[in-house]
């Protein structure tokens, strides 16, 4: 039973058994995790009916709308799935176990991630399905491409939310709204819903730094001129390396600090 | 503060010269002490004298302004994983999560503990003690006593050569705490488990510990066996010597003897 492993998948998959056990015991937590996309979906399927026979632009690709705010969704949740998985360690008053465990700060990390990809899944899924049925649009339709930018948007979810949980870990639970309201100020620089070209000049630096332009540039590139353009995806990728790679040493960094200041037995509420 | 001798074989715990200071306080200062291999030692202190600091230190979750720990020969500030496994700890001042179940909590942490046929550890630790029936209930529905039967199962789980228990009985009935103490006892006796103990209850340490730890403002201010520092301050309980400590009556008590 000794020994010294750097990296165990037993410990990574004991973290994600735990939040695994939770979502199984509580209905109305995983349809909360749905909720809030299909609620969405519906609202951009009825504003897009309307669009579409009142502009040209969204008659020209009738699901950019549904598409987009599908694909926002990925990002929101992702870094939902990070932020909310390690506030729930927090809430538990269970984050003193943990770092007294054998498992490690960078497999807690790769765990974080893992499970945001779960909860992403289930999020988004079930309502990018029903887009088929009740409005047409299949975002699916996208093709092949399209797994490239649903996994770069998971990825940058999920390299805001670490970097959230490592405020929250930081600053205690006072911090933990920035989980739901730190991510939209990325909307209105991702051109979710307009192409970036219309952000002013100075503004161009800061939004082509960030992989979510790029997977959304990339999307309508797909449904406006129906061109897979996976130079947008690997672009984003590239970005996503940096970003991810930031946040697990902000992370990593966070810790420390709380272990230099004696914060990982007293968090809780 | 003299240095201790080089670690040795014989010792689990060295702390040597430890201390932590949260900004202007100095929570801890200049530790030094050891723990023998298969003993129980308490950290005896009222509130703040810096038993819970010392304890996080040990575990590797607080990081030592200077000096050093050593638990099993490993260095606790620069190789703490390389021992984490065959150490556990238990303390009211954190949690298991209250929805999942007895049994879902024991899983998860055996796995993280790499125990092997897990089932039927969790089985045993279940039978002995007494927490079968609950096996299936969320740990959040347990009462107090339950929940801390919860606790030492799961200090247990990896069966630790080194045990680091903060207040193990606190918020329990006498009855309760009485078999608790009972269990960590056989539990030492089985697997000659190195363990140590801060609490503030003078009964628990004096059944329990071979060695005690008095602390004050941080510092060792003075150590020995319960009935060695009961005998030396004249007193008839470890209670009363805590207090001589506490007040910082020990010249007087000794003047008085005189």
């Amino acid at each position: 039973m000794h020994g010294c492993d750097l990296f165990s998948f037993r410990r990574v998959g004991a973290f994600l058994l735990r939040h695994l056990y939770v979502l199984k015991r509580s209905w109305p937590r995983l349809l909360e995790l749905a909720y809030w996309p299909f609620v969405q979906m519906i609202l951009w399927g009825f504003i897009t009916t309307f669009l579409v026979q009142n502009s040209n632009w969204v008659a020209q690709a009738s699901g950019v709308l549904i598409s987009a705010v599908l694909l926002w969704d990925v990002l929101f949740r992702a870094n939902l799935g990070v932020s909310v998985t390690f506030l729930e360690e927090m809430w538990a008053r269970n984050l003193g176990q943990l770092f007294v465990s054998p498992l490690r700060a960078y497999e807690l990390v790769a765990a974080l991630w893992l499970m945001s990809c779960i909860r992403t899944v289930i999020s988004v899924l079930p309502a990018a399905f029903l887009a088929v049925p009740l409005f047409g649009v299949s975002v699916f339709a996208l093709g092949p491409v399209l797994a490239a930018l649903f996994a770069n948007l998971l990825l940058f979810g999920c390299s805001v939310g670490l970097a959230i949980a490592a405020l929250v870990l930081r600053f205690g639970l006072g911090a933990e709204s920035l989980a739901w309201v730190a991510v939209f100020a990325l909307a209105p620089l991702s051109g979710v819903y307009y192409p970036v070209s219309v952000l002013p000049d100075w503004l161009m630096p800061i939004a082509l730094a960030l992989p979510s332009v790029h997977v959304f540039e990339g999307m309508r590139a797909v449904l406006f001129e129906n061109a897979q353009r996976w130079d947008l995806a690997g672009l984003a990728f590239a970005l996503n390396l940096v970003y991810g790679l930031a946040s697990t040493l902000f992370f990593l960094r966070m810790v420390r600090v709380a272990r230099m200041r004696g914060l990982l037995l007293q968090q809780g509420e | 503060m003299p240095r201790l001798t080089p670690v040795q074989p014989a010792d689990a715990i060295v702390a040597d010269r430890l201390v932590k200071r949260f900004g202007a306080l100095t929570a801890v200062d200049g530790l030094s002490f050891r723990v023998r291999t298969g003993s129980t030692t308490g950290l005896l202190g009222g509130n703040g004298a810096g038993k819970t600091t010392t304890l996080s230190m040990l575990l590797g979750i607080v990081l030592p302004s200077s000096g050093s720990v050593h638990i099993l020969g490993t260095d606790m500030v620069k190789r703490r994983y390389d021992v984490l496994q065959r150490m556990n700890f238990s303390s009211p001042y954190v949690d298991l999560p209250r929805r999942l179940s007895v049994a879902e909590n024991l899983t998860v942490y055996g796995w993280l503990y790499g125990v092997s046929d897990l089932k039927r550890r969790i089985r045993l630790l279940a039978e002995d003690l007494q927490l079968t029936a609950f096996l299936d209930r969320p740990t959040g529905d347990l009462s107090a006593g339950q929940r801390t039967r919860v606790a030492l199962a799961k200090a247990l789980l990896n069966d630790p050569e080194v045990l680091l228990l903060d207040e193990p009985t606190a918020s329990l009935d006498p009855d309760t705490a009485d078999w608790v103490r009972g269990y960590i006892e056989a539990f030492r006796g089985r697997v000659n488990a190195t363990i140590l103990i801060a609490s503030h209850n003078m009964a628990e340490v004096e059944r329990l510990c071979d060695e005690v730890l008095m602390l004050r403002d941080g510092r060792i201010v003075d150590r020995g066996a319960p009935q060695e520092l009961i005998g030396r301050y004249g007193r008839r309980t470890l209670e009363e010597v805590f207090l001589d400590v506490a007040r910082n009556r020990r010249v007087a008590v000794q003047a008085a003897g005189s």
